[in-house]
């Protein structure tokens, strides 16, 4: 009895250690975007809230913290409260099976690849009883289009990640890392090329990111499914939303960019001076790159029309992803370059 | 051919990288940002802003009820009601309201003064608190005339040869 206890408090102890960084991350991440944007827009971005508005994220959450939660009238109330919930749960969930470097990982799951999947999907569900239990056209009409277009998109993504489980040949999370060892042009990045621009582009579309936000769509339906919430059932949404964000960023980098790996490995002298960092500071390094990436297209682009969206992710994502699993096999049975080597066939 | 090279323009995202080299770039710009109330952007001494009623050096308030200002008012923000005053029996208002909600800062009011008694100075920053704050009154207006005098009368000066 004892034993279960002092297991759940370690397992508690390393979750915690997870999420109270996220948290802070998702919260710097929101600082990052707005100062990043403004000074794209040619602006300072927010700079009033302790030096160089360090701060403000801090401002920002204890505001949302002190707002009323309103329910509306008409609304489910039960699932109108169980919805943030069902929103954030899986995006904080998928981040179980994140390898941070070599052996610090929560869960070493060989399913870990598959557990992604079905994580980033389920958080749909949140989405659409948001929608419905708001009782407003708006949230409604929004929670549709979320629902579809992360479905759309879950397909193009899939097919990626395959092209990342046949090169790889594992599903789990660290065995993916650890076959691209060697240096950066061992990576997958290069054989799974379109693979990683499609993943990374139905990333951004999968966390309903401009230009893929017509789920909030401001000008048109207000903020979608989440218009009714406010205060900590906002926060929540929006928590989620922003994990999510540095969820794609931290796959794409273990999926196509060697995760924790060196990326001079290999090279005589550069290995020898960087050898020092830690195969997490490469790994955030990464991610942050990716995570800079988002910000810098939601500067660029305006939002997609819809029939666009739907016609990008059908017409163009699933059969590109298709012709290049096929493509991929070829590539995999000649055991072509560093990436297949001793895997061929002829 | 043209096909041909749609098709190797969007796939190759030629399009959504320039776009993203034109952000890029910007964000490396000088920031255009004025930091509100320490920096103030420069103001012409024509500027219009919060209304004032003057006096003369004397201490004699200068507007002698003719009207002109409510007469050209566009947006009628300006009531004025005239009379003899107490003591001396000049012509005096007894009252003169301005509705701060109304006025669209046209400056005709102004224009129209023979006496250069209603005035805007260059105070542009300011708010009311209550309903009904917003209708300044004459004891109100002439104390921001005097709170402001002397650069009402720096302003007026400068732009004296063009009027």
């Amino acid at each position: 009895m004892l034993d279960i206890i002092i297991d759940f408090f370690i397992i508690g102890t390393k979750i915690g250690l997870i999420l109270l960084p996220l948290i802070l991350a998702v919260a710097y991440t929101t600082y990052a975007e707005r100062k990043i944007i403004g000074y794209m827009q040619m602006r300072v971005g927010p700079n009033r809230v302790g030096p160089k508005g360090w701060l403000q994220p801090i401002a920002d959450v204890i505001k949302l913290l002190m707002k009323e939660v309103v329910v509306p009238s008409g609304a489910n109330k039960g699932l109108f409260l169980l919805a943030p919930i069902l929103f954030i749960a899986p995006s904080f969930a998928a981040w179980a099976v994140i390898p941070f470097d070599a052996e610090l990982v929560l869960a070493n799951s060989d399913v870990g690849l598959l557990y992604i999947l079905a994580m980033t999907s389920i958080a749909v569900y949140g989405v659409i009883i948001a929608g419905w239990a708001s009782n407003s056209k708006y949230a409604l009409i929004g929670s549709l289009r979320s629902a579809s277009q992360i479905i759309s998109y879950e397909i193009a993504m899939g097919f990626a990640l395959v092209g990342v489980l046949m090169a790889s040949g594992s599903m789990n999370l660290g065995q993916i890392v650890q076959g691209q060892e060697g240096g950066f042009w061992h990576w997958y990045w290069i054989p799974l090329l379109p693979l990683l621009v499609i993943y990374w582009i139905s990333g951004v579309a999968e966390t309903n990111r401009a230009p893929f936000d017509l789920p909030e769509g401001e000008s048109e339906i207000v903020a979608g499914f989440h218009v009714e919430y406010a205060g900590i059932s906002f926060a929540l949404f929006f928590l989620a939303e922003y994990a999510n964000m540095i969820l794609i960023s931290v796959l794409t980098a273990l999926f196509f960019f060697g995760g924790w790996l060196n990326p001079f490995q290999g090279i005589p002298f550069v290995e020898d001076i960087t050898g020092w960092v830690p195969g997490m500071a490469w790994l955030l390094l990464k991610a942050g790159f990716f995570l800079f990436l988002m910000i810098w297209l939601r500067a660029t682009f305006p939002r997609y029309r819809y029939d666009q969206i739907m016609r990008l992710g059908w017409k163009v994502f699933i059969p590109v992803t298709v012709v290049w699993l096929m493509i991929l096999t070829f590539m995999i049975k000649a055991g072509v370059g560093p990436w297949f080597s001793g895997r061929g066939v002829f | 051919m043209s096909k041909l090279k749609h098709f190797f323009r969007s796939y190759t995202l030629k399009d959504l990288l320039t776009g993203l080299r034109i952000t890029g770039k910007h964000l490396w710009r000088r920031k255009v940002t004025i930091q509100f109330p320490e920096e103030q952007t420069p103001q012409s001494p024509r500027f219009r802003g919060l209304h004032a009623l003057r006096r003369y050096p004397n201490g004699e308030e200068r507007c002698i009820g003719c009207k002109l200002c409510e007469a050209v008012c566009p947006a009628a923000a300006i009531t004025i009601d005239a009379g003899p005053r107490q003591d001396d029996g000049t012509r005096r208002t007894t009252r003169y309201e301005i509705d701060m909600f109304k006025c669209i800062y046209c400056g005709f009011c102004e224009e129209s003064c023979p006496v250069d008694s209603i005035v805007e100075t260059r105070v542009m920053d300011y708010h009311f608190e209550k309903r009904g704050d917003n209708i300044l009154t004459k004891a109100q207006l002439l104390a921001i005339g005097d709170k402001y005098e002397d650069q009402i009368a720096e302003d007026r000066k400068q732009d004296a040869k063009y009027r």
